[in-house]
């Protein structure tokens, strides 16, 4: 995948919770390591914007759907394991 | 999401019906409103059905809007289905039931752990948009399943069971398990959740002998009784129909004096007027003892009062029957015709006795019969269990009872049964009011029907066997006579009548010729009489004028003899020597 494109990330939290947390702080070193300088995350809190999680179908916390490139993609939990992550995100595993 | 406050208020002794027929009663009155409700069952076992009735019911009766979570099927095939029920929503309704669609997207990609906070917080939303009071969870071990493991399955159930106690919502969480056997379930991994739960409901699909049978059982009910017994039901064109018991509290039903005439003149004199209205009666015998026509009889009779009529023949085809009636003067034609009677053929429904039950009720519902005719009831016990076929006639005849309908069932005995109870397996002959029987005698090279009332509850009824002749003109009974201990009937029967006849004849000859006899003798003494009385007449006379001569003699001769004195000159002379002067 070409180097200059940008990834649109949306990532559904509850609150403060534990597991939500986590994908936060998984997320955020990902993009750090793999995708720096071209990436964009929209936080989303469940609890303050139910309506839109509803809409969006997120039925399990944290969920995290790649807006772009397409197509979406979608994978739940706390991002823990970052090979699959990365794979699923189709994102280079080689730092730049 | 935050961590559950304690719910609000725990004391919610009111229920919400579930507009199933059967599983309020079973129930009393419906699930736990506010709490939860576990249903487990196999594959096909009507969770999804049970679950939606009980949220249209919510919608349409109870003004409680409901949510549907879809963990399974897309809520546009669950409300296609929902669409064959014809519960009919209307779109007002319909807006008060919100479907999610929460289907696990087979794309989905799991990395670590997760919670099910997302769908919780934007059910919330949805529940106070909505003022839903009603929830589904369809499936929830799909849901379950994607987790990672079993703490983590225990915390997320524990998790929702919270939030809906909290949110004070009426739940039903559907679950698949494959068996009723109760310590398998909890050996599952969401075994556990029955435990949890306020009410727990199992759902059965079994096949026995080849035959589906469908039952329902409710496990556990904190805080209310139940009917701890499988009911069987099935899922009928109006969704969920569950046989259940009557329990003791409900209301007697009105009980009638009214009598319906058996449509046999002679039998309704048997039993004092007829049979009693809404009564159950039951007619066995072998086979060709004539109970259908006993039935037919039964139907012309009420055909012709108006009263509309439900004939389920189990034998043959309803034409069939109406033809075989004709043949003894039974004419059924014109009532179906003109719409009073109502002939079912029930050889192509097949099926475990609840079937029959429940299909039987619904068409004399649609046909408002105020008599129904089962020809026969023992098929029913040829389909699936006996148990349940027993079970399936009782609850005919209590149905039949609080309907007030008048029930009549034929059943075939086994030729080589006893003759007087009949070893079938529909022991319903406890239950019915009026019990005829029918039998055959072998005797003197044929073969001739007997009827006989076995019982007949609350009336005087004869106690003796009648022969039980049809004729194209339609069915008598006749005495049968009993010589030398033994029983006539037929033409052995007709000889003795006859003999009877003769002899009554000859007796009456006989006095008639003795009567004219003595009238001779009598007419002749009278003659006698009258001869004898002229003759002493003729006597009295006689001796009268014998008298009245020999005085006048003894004048004329003392006048002579004064004469002759005088001319004699002669002085008084005693009157001794008149005679030798001469």
């Amino acid at each position: 995948m070409s180097r200059s494109v940008i990834f649109k990330f949306r990532l559904y939290v509850a609150d403060d919770a534990l597991n939500s947390a986590q994908a936060k702080a998984n997320l955020m070193a990902l993009c750090r390591t793999h995708l720096a300088g071209r990436y964009e995350v929209d936080l989303v809190d469940v609890f303050k914007e139910p309506k839109r999680a509803l809409m969006d179908g997120i039925f399990m916390t944290p969920t995290l759907i790649r807006i772009e490139p397409s197509p979406v993609r979608r994978i739940v939990g706390t991002l823990s394991q970052s090979d699959v992550v990365l794979r699923a995100l189709d994102v280079d595993s080689d730092p730049p | 999401m935050k961590p559950p406050q304690p719910p609000p208020s725990l004391a919610t002794p009111h229920k919400a019906p579930t507009g199933i027929s059967g599983f309020d009663a079973i129930a009393g009155g419906g699930l736990p409103r506010g709490r939860t409700t576990l249903l487990v069952g196999g594959p096909g076992s009507g969770k999804t059905v049970f679950a939606l009735q009980f949220l249209v019911h919510g919608v349409q009766h109870c003004k409680e809007p409901g949510i549907f979570v879809a963990l399974e099927e897309t809520s546009q095939c669950i409300l296609a289905n929902a669409d064959s029920f014809g519960w009919n929503i209307t779109p007002a309704q319909r807006k008060k039931l919100f479907f999610l669609d929460a289907q696990p997207q087979p794309d989905l990609i799991q990395s670590g752990d997760f919670d099910l906070c997302g769908m919780l917080a934007g059910l919330e939303a949805q529940a106070l948009a909505t003022g839903a009071r009603r929830i589904v969870f369809d499936a929830l071990d799909i849901l379950l399943a994607l987790l990672p493991d079993a703490a983590a399955q225990r915390r997320e159930i524990y998790r929702l069971h919270a939030w809906l106690l909290s949110r004070e919502l009426t739940a039903i969480i559907t679950l698949k398990a494959d068996t009723d056997d109760t310590h398998t379930i909890s050996q599952q991994p969401f075994g556990f959740m029955q435990f949890m739960v306020d009410c727990a409901v199992i759902l059965n699909h079994g096949v026995l002998l080849g035959v589906s049978q469908r039952s329902l059982r409710v496990q556990k009910y904190r805080g209310s009784s139940f009917d701890e017994n499988e009911s069987p039901f099935l899922i009928g064109n109006s969704g969920f129909e569950i046989a259940g018991a009557r329990t003791l509290d409900s209301v007697d039903t009105q009980v009638t004096t009214e009598r319906v005439s058996s449509g046999v003149e002679r039998l309704d004199t048997m039993l004092g007027g007829g049979y009693y209205r809404g009564a159950s009666v039951l007619v066995t015998g072998f086979s060709g003892t004539a109970k259908t026509t006993l039935s037919g009889a039964f139907v012309q009779a009420a055909c012709q009062r108006g009263e509309r009529t439900l004939f389920v023949s189990f034998d043959s085809e309803g034409g069939e029957v109406i033809r075989n009636l004709a043949s003894v003067g039974i004419r059924l034609e014109r009532y179906v015709k003109n719409g009073v009677l109502r002939m079912a053929s029930a050889r192509t429904i097949t099926g475990s006795a609840e079937t029959y039950l429940v299909r039987i009720k619904a068409l004399a519902r649609e046909h408002r019969a105020r008599c129904v005719v089962i020809d026969p009831v023992s098929t029913w016990s040829k389909s699936g269990a006996d148990t349940s076929a027993h079970s399936v006639a009782e609850r005919l005849i209590d149905w039949s009872k609080a309907d007030g309908t008048t029930l009549l069932c034929t059943r075939l005995l086994d030729e080589m049964s006893s003759p007087a109870e009949g070893s079938s397996p529909l022991q319903i002959s406890a239950q019915v009011d009026t019990w005829i029987h029918l039998n055959y005698l072998v005797q003197a090279g044929e073969r001739n029907r007997g009827l006989s009332i076995i019982k007949s509850r609350g009336t005087a009824h004869s106690n003796q066997v009648r022969e039980l002749i049809l004729s194209d003109s339609g069915v008598t009974l006749a005495d049968i006579f009993t010589a030398g201990g033994e029983v006539l009937m037929g033409t052995l029967r007709w000889e003795k009548e006859r003999a009877e006849r003769v002899a009554t004849e000859a007796a009456e000859v006989a006095g008639k010729l003795k009567r004219v006899r003595l009238d001779a003798e009598e007419a002749e003494l009278e003659v006698r009489v009258k001869s004898l009385q002229t003759e002493l007449v003729a006597k009295q006379i006689e001796k009268a004028l014998l008298l009245s001569s020999s005085k006048s003699r003894a004048g004329d001769e003392s006048r002579d003899r004064t004469r002759l004195e005088e001319l004699r000159g002669a002085d008084a002379t005693p009157p001794g020597k008149n005679g030798s002067a001469t």
